[in-house]
This record gives C-alpha cells, structure tokens and sequence, in this order.
C-alpha cells in the first residue's frame, strides 16, 4: 500500500534557459502525512519546502529542482521502500522531514548505503547523531537531549527542584525520561518518583494522584501528543496547577497547545527552537506559510520551519559543489559552510551531524496574555546555540570518535 | 491538595499503598468505569436488539465530541445544550444509516454488519483527520463545573462527580425501559419474532431504526461527556472503542445489565492497576476478557444461546 502523494504533479520546476550548465537535484520529503504527526510535520512540511525552493530558485535561476512527497504511515518498512525506491528509480538526492524516530533511524541506513543525503527535522532521538550517526545524516531541527536539557535545567534552576514523571512506556518515553532526570540530578534537583503509562492512556486521573501525593514540584511529562494533552487536561481539572505543582512539558508542539486551549495550557513550561511569533522574519515567513497551506487558523511548527532552513542550506552547499549526486560530499560541504536563513538565523553543522542553533525556553500564555491567536507563548529564557545541545563528545558518534 | 490531615489517625496501609489513596483510586476508577458503561451500553442495546456488532461506535463517540465542539465553535451553543443537541443530531445521522445500509443486513451473518461499520468507522475517522487535523480541537469545561470538592481522601472535580451521575441515571434509565416498561417488551419481543409482533399492528422496522438511532445517541452523549476532559481528535475513539468492546464481550453480548455492571466494575479493577502496576493498565481487562471466555464462554451476564 504506498501511496505518493502527487508524486510527479509536485514537481517544482524552474529552467532558466541560460547558457550556463545547470544543476539539477531532486528532493523527497517522507512525512507522515495522515495520522499522528500530520499536523506537526506532514503537509504543512511540504509547503515548507516549496516555499524554501522557490526563494532559492528567485535568487539562483541556474538550479533545477524537484520536489516529491510522500506518507511513511509511520511504519519503517512503508518507509524504507519508499526510500529505497525513491533513491533507486526516481533519482531523489535528498529526503527529509520524517517525524517518528523509528522510520527516521531505517532511512538514515538507506542513505548511508546509498550514498544519498538524509536531513532529519521531523524525528526527535538524539541517537541519531549519537551511536548511530553516519556521514549522510544530518539532524536539523531538535533532539530529545536538547528537549530534556531544556526544560529540566531551566526548571531546576527556577527552584523546581523536586520532580515526579509520568512517561510513556516505550524507547522514546524512556529515553526523554532518562535525559531529563539526568539533568535534573546534575543541578542538584530530584527525582522523587514516576510512573510508566501504557501509549494512548485516555485517562490520566489515576496517576495525577499518585503525582500529587509525590508532593513533587515539578511534573514532568515524558511522553508526547495525544497522551500530553490528556494528562494536562486531567490536571487542569484536578487542580494540580492551582495546589502549586506545574507541569514541565517534555515534548510539546504549538499544535498540542492549540488543543489544549490556552486556559487549560496556561503555565506549563516546554522548549523549542523556532516559534512563529518570535521576530519579524517568523511572522512574514509564517503568513505566507498559511496563505501557501490554505489554512489561516494553522500555525507552522519547528519542525515545518526546519524542513524550510534545512533545504535552503543544502541547496546552498549543492551550488557550491555544483552538484547533489555524493551524498556524502554534500553533507561534508554542508558542515564545512556556516548556516544562514531568514528562519533559524545563523548556526553551524558539527561533525556528528547535529546542527546548532539557539533553543527557547517558553511559557504558555494565560487567556489574557494572548492578544491574537496563536499567540502561545513568553519566552523565558533563550539557551544559546553551544549550551542546547548534547556536547560532542558525550554522543558516542563514531564519526567523531573514529 | 489531597489534604488528609483531617483523618490522619484513620489511615492504614494496604499493601503498602495508603488506604486513602486507594479510595481516591477506587473512586477515580469508578468515574472511568462510568464512561466505559455509558459506550457498551449503547453497543449492548444496539447488539441485542437489531443483532449488529456496532463497530463504528467509537466513531460515533468522536462524532459526539466533534458536534460539541463545532456547536461551540459556529453557533455558540455552549456545553449543556450540547448534551442534547449532539446527540440528536449523531442519533439521526445513525437512523440514516440504519435505512441505508443496516437494514439489509439482519438477515445476514453478523461478519458483514461488523465488516459495514468498520467500514464507516474508517471513513468517518478519515474525513475528520482529513478536515481538522489530528492534534486535537480544544474544548474547555462548562463553568458551572469547574472546582471540587475535597472528600479527604482526594480531591473530586466536580465535573467526574457530575459524569458518574449522569451515566448511572442513564443507564439505569435504559435498562429500567427495555427490561421493565411495555416498549421495551415490544422491542424484546420484535427481535425474538418479528412477524408475530408485527401483527399486533406494531411498526417493527421503525421501532429497530430508532433503537439503533438511540444506541448511536448514546455514544454521541458520551462523546459529549468527554469532550471537556479528554483530548478531542479523530482517533479518540478508536483508541477507545477496543476496551469497550472487551466490556461487553466479558458482561455478555446483548446483555444490558451486564454491560453496565461489568463497565463500572473493570473500571474499578483498571484503576487499581493503575496502582499496583501501572504498565499493565491497558491489558489488565483483555486478561480478564480471555478469563472469563474460558469459563464462561457466553459472558458473566449472557445467556447461553
């Protein structure tokens, strides 16, 4: 069952006819298109990378570009033979995006294999520039140590010093829950308890109870989407923020702070790397988005904005090198170059893959903070580009070590 | 919150979990226990009536919540009157189809009435995701419902105590009418020998259509009730709809005071082990479920057939 969405009618196509040759590259972007995280990353990403091309192509009228899409359904295998034939027999150079960490790490084999180019922004496991790092990935847009790093430290620092987690009962609960009581722990704070709740619980009310007789300061919510939502909504209404407990949010997107509604959201403490409504260059780039997507009420995503920086500066580095066929080349010329775009301002690739840039610390709004919609957040804090993310050499990439 | 200090001298250890915890969780489970009730209930009456695995109704829950909220959002029309109006206006979407498709099914195996509204169930999800998204849509409690009252043991919003007792009055209300009034004798009667009923001058097709209407109406009222506590997404339902279905299969199909009993009681039961082992609190009921087919293969409520 594999359905591409558009395949050949997305093609973005610009020849300017001019004497000199031209370089010519094509793009995947392997998202999840219909489910989960088709709010986060999928559709709203492929505008993303249209708009990235066609601002590209404004300036350098001498590449060619073409852009495919299509749903993983977040299952691996849907999403290695898409890869695999999308390397094999449409020619793609580059696929991007993939939200959902599974599909993300069998994609990054592939391109590794292959010598093709793979930019994560969708996925968060900072494995994927940790233990299973390649020289054809690069990880763009978040992880989940930076998530952990994030939001503990800066809650500990501001006396939130006691925690309880509730996490989700999977690799990537475990993880964002291991990441976070570490950095909790570094700065002298404490893990006072948690519990392990199945994917999908609908009802949190059970263990809100168990976390508010922890007396813990801080709940830290080591799970994502639906299972997030539910658990901040049963707390609103257990008045767990009104007895002076708060809820860290581990993993929150400004999708899940839409569905919570901001009186019910008010408070809670989350990290990201981009917000729509930080600086002016986020706004004009975000009402574009909208008019692009057809969707006014939608607000674009880190992980959508991601997907717009990333190609911009791929497509840089295959200028530069005059052509996208070495995966690996190009990655090299990637991390070689400094990064600039309108979106994420100025930053770096390392050598492990990770890209860096600054992260904010961000306090959802109370109803009367927020004067227009999508008005979600304060920013607490901004951790600067060398502090947010994992350092190097604790990874444990071999790139770096090898 | 949670302030025992009032009976500090009462606590007492119960496997090394406070006793006042457990009644909190006891109680908690209940409330989730009154939500399960309310779904089987409909899937029970619409099983026993019309002889259709209702497999769309965890659709028609999320249709329920989806109602409210557009009531909400396009007319204003605020919590309570969309206690009534979604799901009258599901429960109508249920009787279409009922004359559309369901109808020529009765006679069929139950394989192509589960097949048809798992059908429905999919596409209903798919319009949903495909118009609003999958993240979710807010929806916030009614006013009057906010706050709580504090038992000692625990803190009760207002608005659980609220969901127990609707969902109790209902579902005694629907068992008082199909077991002990003289429609609901009809209605038993019309599916034991419909052609004997019908020549009492009774309207037997229209009596089922409008059960199945009221089975969907149901679903759609417990749509509603979660609406403001749960998270409203497309898949709300189906995440939902396969523990419900284990309700009922373990009550006993068709069973109606089996459905409610066994809906508050596994409740109860997924509560506590939320406690004692919170990992296991989504299989601990399929366990129970496997349990009781082996030992009584017709459910703890079901008559044999």
């Amino acid at each position: 069952m594999k359905r591409l969405l558009g395949t050949a009618a997305l093609a973005v196509v610009l020849a300017a006819g001019t004497a000199q040759a031209q370089t010519s590259v094509k793009i995947g972007v392997l998202s999840d298109m219909s489910s989960l995280y088709s709010d986060i990353a999928g559709p709203g990403s492929v505008v993303a990378a249209k708009m990235a091309i066609a601002d590209f192509i404004a300036k350098n009228p001498g590449v060619k570009v073409e852009l495919i899409s299509g749903d993983h359904q977040n299952k691996a295998d849907v999403g290695s033979q898409l890869a695999n034939q999308w390397y094999d027999v449409d020619k793609v150079d580059l696929i991007i995006d993939t939200p959902n960490s599974g599909v993300a790490f069998a994609v990054s084999q592939i391109s590794a294999t292959k010598n093709k180019l793979f930019i994560v922004s969708g996925a968060a496991a900072s494995d994927l520039t940790g233990p299973k790092c390649n020289a054809n990935t690069i990880h763009w847009t978040y992880d989940t140590w930076m998530l952990a790093n994030g939001t503990g430290k800066a809650l500990v620092k501001t006396g939130g010093d006691t925690w309880f987690f509730l996490t989700a009962d999977y690799a990537f609960g475990h993880s964002l829950e291991r990441d976070t009581a570490a950095a909790v722990e570094k700065d002298g704070g404490k893990v006072l308890g948690k519990v392990r709740h199945p994917l999908n619980t609908n009802d949190f009310s059970s263990f809100l109870l168990q976390a508010q007789s922890s007396k813990a300061k801080i709940i830290g919510l080591a799970n994502a989407g639906g299972d997030t939502i539910n658990a901040i909504k049963a707390g609103a209404e257990f008045g767990i923020v009104k007895g002076g407990q708060k809820f860290a949010g581990l993993l929150v997107f400004a999708s899940d702070v839409n569905a919570l509604g901001l009186q019910t959201a008010q408070g809670l403490t989350l990290t990201e790397t981009w917000y729509w409504d930080l600086n002016d260059a986020n706004r004009a780039w975000t009402k574009r988005w909208q008019a692009e997507r057809g969707a006014a009420g939608k607000f674009p995503t880190m992980v959508q904005a991601g997907v717009y920086s990333g190609i911009t500066h791929y497509l840089k580095s295959v200028v530069a090198l005059k052509s996208g066929a070495d995966g690996k080349a190009v990655a090299a010329k990637m991390k070689e170059m400094p990064t600039d775009d309108p979106l994420f301002g100025k930053g770096t690739i390392r050598a492990d893959g990770r890209k860096l840039h600054p992260a904010y610390l961000l306090e959802v709004k109370a109803p009367a903070e927020s004067k227009h919609p999508g008005d979600f957040y304060k920013v607490r804090a901004t951790i600067p580009a060398d502090e947010a993310f994992r350092p190097l050499k604790e990874g444990g990439c071999p790139l770096v070590s090898g | 919150m949670c302030d025992v200090a009032g009976n500090r001298n009462r606590v007492f250890e119960i496997f090394g979990i406070p006793s006042t915890a457990l009644f909190g969780q006891l109680l908690i489970g209940l409330i989730n226990g009154s939500f399960y009730a309310l779904l089987s209930l409909g899937l029970a009456v619409i099983f026993g009536m019309l002889n259709i695995i209702n497999f769309s109704h965890g659709a028609q829950y999320m249709l329920g919540a989806f109602v409210a909220y557009l009531l909400l959002q396009y007319s204003g029309l605020g919590y309570w009157p969309a206690l009534i109006v979604a799901p009258l206006i599901v429960g109508i979407t249920g009787v279409i189809v009922e004359r559309l498709f369901l109808q020529w099914l009765y006679k069929l195996d139950h394989l192509y009435g589960l097949l048809l509204t798992f059908g429905l169930a999919l596409i209903i999800e798919g319009v949903a995701r495909n118009q609003f998204g999958s993240a979710g849509l807010p929806y916030t409690l009614p006013d009057s419902l906010r706050g709580g009252q504090n038992l000692g043991f625990m803190f009760l919003p207002n608005y659980r105590a609220w969901v127990i007792v609707a969902s109790l009055t209902i579902c005694i209300g629907t068992w008082f009418v199909i077991e002990r009034t003289r429609l609901g004798a009809n209605l038993r009667a019309a599916t034991e020998n419909p052609t004997l009923v019908r020549a009492f001058g009774i309207n037997v097709p229209r009596m089922i259509t409008l059960t199945y209407g009221f089975g969907v109406a149901l679903a759609a009222f417990a749509g509603v009730m979660a609406a403001p506590i749960y998270n409203v997404s497309p898949q709300m339902g189906s995440e939902l709809i396969i523990v419900v279905f284990a309700v009922v299969v373990i009550g006993g199909m068709g069973s109606i005071l089996g459905a409610i009993v066994t809906g508050f009681g596994l409740g109860v039961i997924e509560g506590l082990t939320k406690v004692f082992f919170p990992e296991a609190s989504n299989t601990v009921i399929f366990v129970i479920m496997a349990i009781v087919l082996l030992v009584r293969p017709a459910g703890l409520f079901g008559r044999r057939a």
